[in-house]
């Protein structure tokens, strides 16, 4: 299991990026400032991706202490 | 002897912290529930200061300012005490709800209106950041080991109860009074607002009766207090990993499973099984009604088995069985397919009436017809003389265009569905579905305080406990009807494409917890 662990902080990793990267390219595509939806909102988007960014961030660093195995059984006991 | 006072200081304490949870959630949910009239007495369309501050009340307060209010206040409870904090937080919780509803609106003092009505939604989001972290932490400090799910499932039930309160007194104004009394600017939206502030004296007067608690005391009587506990949160590895761990591997699920059974549901039968507003709140408050009690049947069995896998099973029963649950809404009130495949339908007398708008006279039809049971309000809308100016359009409408050629142009009108009324038998089932996915709601809800709080140390637990508490609810469940409408727009032709991303985000959520998550069951608190 602590193997599967320390694989699976790979993933978590990676989705950090990928999740900012769809963020930035949704944004892009769906900030209208004649739209009249929520999605057509500059400054929703300015928010979302404001808070979202650290999260991602964090989804890395998760990744990277599953990786580090802090998350193993031993390690979490302590 | 003692037990018996102990046991009633236990449900004291219980009472009190749950009751101010409940308001603070009540307050919270009221301005979201009345956004329609809000927004048009506060935020009028055309100006785009008052749109920008409009995003901004809607958006900030749920998404930024609640884990602010996480961070700053649960600094304050490992400073302070548990008790003065969440104090505090009731008492601007309840003020701010109550001037809300003593602002003028925008035609008597115009954008200061909108500025007001800002400020004090945001300083909503930083009260509700504040309160959930105090409540849960308060309540499981005093509960005994073996009984922390159960006794802080009480506190989990209140944002359920809140929402139940919210639409109770709302539903029961609006009744009470014509559209045009509740929504003029002195009207009946204002009530709810002002109920608030009975409702805040009633539970500030039974918080400051209580005690600090006694986990809390200890640790200021030994001068063990944290000095920096945001730092000590986040910048202690040891710590900072449960805090990641915590947001990913639970609240982040808790968070869609909560939103996507009580929210978006109401939102879905509104508007898109187009229910009328009468039977999407009656379906919601019966579900809730029957589902609440489960809170604290999924928090006591959580100290039986442990809180892991109630709160998984109740993630992965979402990831089922939404889509099956929703395609169901839909089809049980697929009108306009109905139609199209030429299912016979009953049609009473037709009622044409004219409205003005702008400088347009628009002339409606509204049947109301039957059909496999439904009752749905069929209108057709015609403009009549395009550009007319209003001095002109007091002709009568024969005059205009004639009764053959109205009736003709509404003929050709394309029909638009609305005030769908269910009978009995499906209004049941509406009921039973809706009670099915707020049951999924208690699995992942009622043990996730006692999980919370678990996790972390008396000394750092509020501030730890509180910002992946409010991350996971505010940020990810706040965001299940912004990404729906994304996904609606991207992939047009599945009309439940919006359910991806709840189940998306509990899915993963899943996975986290099964892989990362131990199963503790009220293991002592330090």
């Amino acid at each position: 299991m602590d193997q599967i662990k320390k694989l699976l902080g790979i993933l978590w990793l990676l989705l950090g990026p990928v999740i900012i990267y769809f963020l930035v390219t949704g944004a892009i595509h769906n900030i209208d400032p004649g739209g009249k939806k929520d999605i057509n909102n500059p400054v929703i988007w300015i928010i979302i991706i404001t808070i979202f960014l650290p999260i991602a961030i964090g989804l890395m660093i998760f990744g990277w202490y599953a990786l580090k195995g802090e998350y193993s059984r031993k390690i979490s006991d302590q | 002897m003692k037990q018996v006072s102990e046991a009633g200081v236990l449900r004291k304490v219980i009472g009190a912290s749950s009751l101010g949870t409940m308001i603070e959630w009540y307050d919270f949910y009221i301005f979201g529930m009345l956004a329609k009239t809000i927004s048009t007495e506060f935020f009028p369309e055309g100006n785009s200061t008052a749109a920008l501050l409009s995003t901004l009340a809607i958006f900030a307060a749920g998404f930024i300012v609640r884990p602010f209010g996480a961070l700053f206040f649960g600094r304050l409870g490992d400073l302070l005490g548990r008790k003065s904090t969440f104090l505090l937080t009731l008492i601007l919780m309840g003020g701010s709800t109550f001037l809300i509803g003593l602002v003028p609106g925008y035609h008597t003092i115009g954008i200061a209106a909108p500025l007001i009505v800002l400020l004090l939604r945001l300083l909503q989001g930083l009260a509700l950041g504040g309160e959930y972290g105090g409540a849960a932490t308060y309540v499981a400090e005093h509960a005994p080991p073996g009984k922390r799910g159960y006794y802080t499932s009480w506190i989990q039930t209140t944002a359920t109860l809140g929402l139940f309160l919210a639409l109770g007194v709302i539903m029961l104004v609006k009744m009470n009074m014509s559209d045009q009394q509740f929504n003029t600017e002195w009207g009946g939206w204002r009530y709810p607002f002002w109920f608030s502030i009975v409702l805040v004296v009633v539970s500030v007067y039974i918080r400051l009766k209580m005690e600090e608690s006694p986990l809390f005391a200890r640790l200021k009587s030994e001068g063990k207090v944290a000095k920096n506990p945001l730092k000590e949160s986040f910048r202690k590895k040891a710590n900072f990993k449960m805090v990641l761990l915590a947001l990913f591997g639970a609240v982040m699920g808790q968070g869609v499973i909560w939103y996507t059974g009580q929210f978006y549901a109401q939102s879905f039968l509104e508007t898109k099984a187009l229910l009328n507003f009468e039977q999407s709140r009656t379906i919601m408050l019966w579900a809730i009604l029957f589902a609440t009690p489960f809170f604290i049947v999924f928090g006591w069995l959580s100290d039986k088995v442990g809180r892991k896998w109630i709160m998984l099973a109740g993630m992965l029963l979402g990831v089922i069985f939404y889509r099956p649950i929703f395609n169901e809404f839909l089809k049980t009130t697929d009108i306009k397919s109905w139609i199209a495949d030429g299912v016979p339908a009953a049609q009473e007398k037709a009622k044409i009436e004219t409205k003005k708008y702008n400088d347009q006279l628009i002339v409606i039809q509204k049947n109301k017809l039957h059909i496999n049971g439904i009752t749905v309000t069929e209108s057709r809308y015609d403009t009549l003389a395009p550009g007319v100016k209003e001095s002109t359009l007091y002709p009568p409408l024969s005059a205009l265009d004639g009764d053959a050629g109205i009736t003709a142009a509404l003929a050709r009108a394309r029909p638009v569905y609305s005030d769908v009324t269910l009978p009995a038998s499906l209004y049941y089932k509406f009921i039973f579905l809706v009670w099915t996915m707020i049951i999924f709601v208690t699995m992942v809800y009622g043990p996730v305080a006692a999980f919370l709080v678990e996790m972390f140390p008396v000394h750092i637990r509020y501030t730890s406990m509180s910002l992946p508490y409010h991350i996971g609810n505010g940020v990810f469940g706040g965001l299940v009807p912004f990404i729906g409408v994304l996904l609606q727009t991207t992939f047009t032709e599945d009309p439940l494409v919006g359910l991806w991303y709840p189940i998306g985000i509990a899915a993963l959520s899943f996975l986290i917890g099964m892989v990362y998550l131990s199963n503790k069951r009220s293991a002592a608190l330090e």
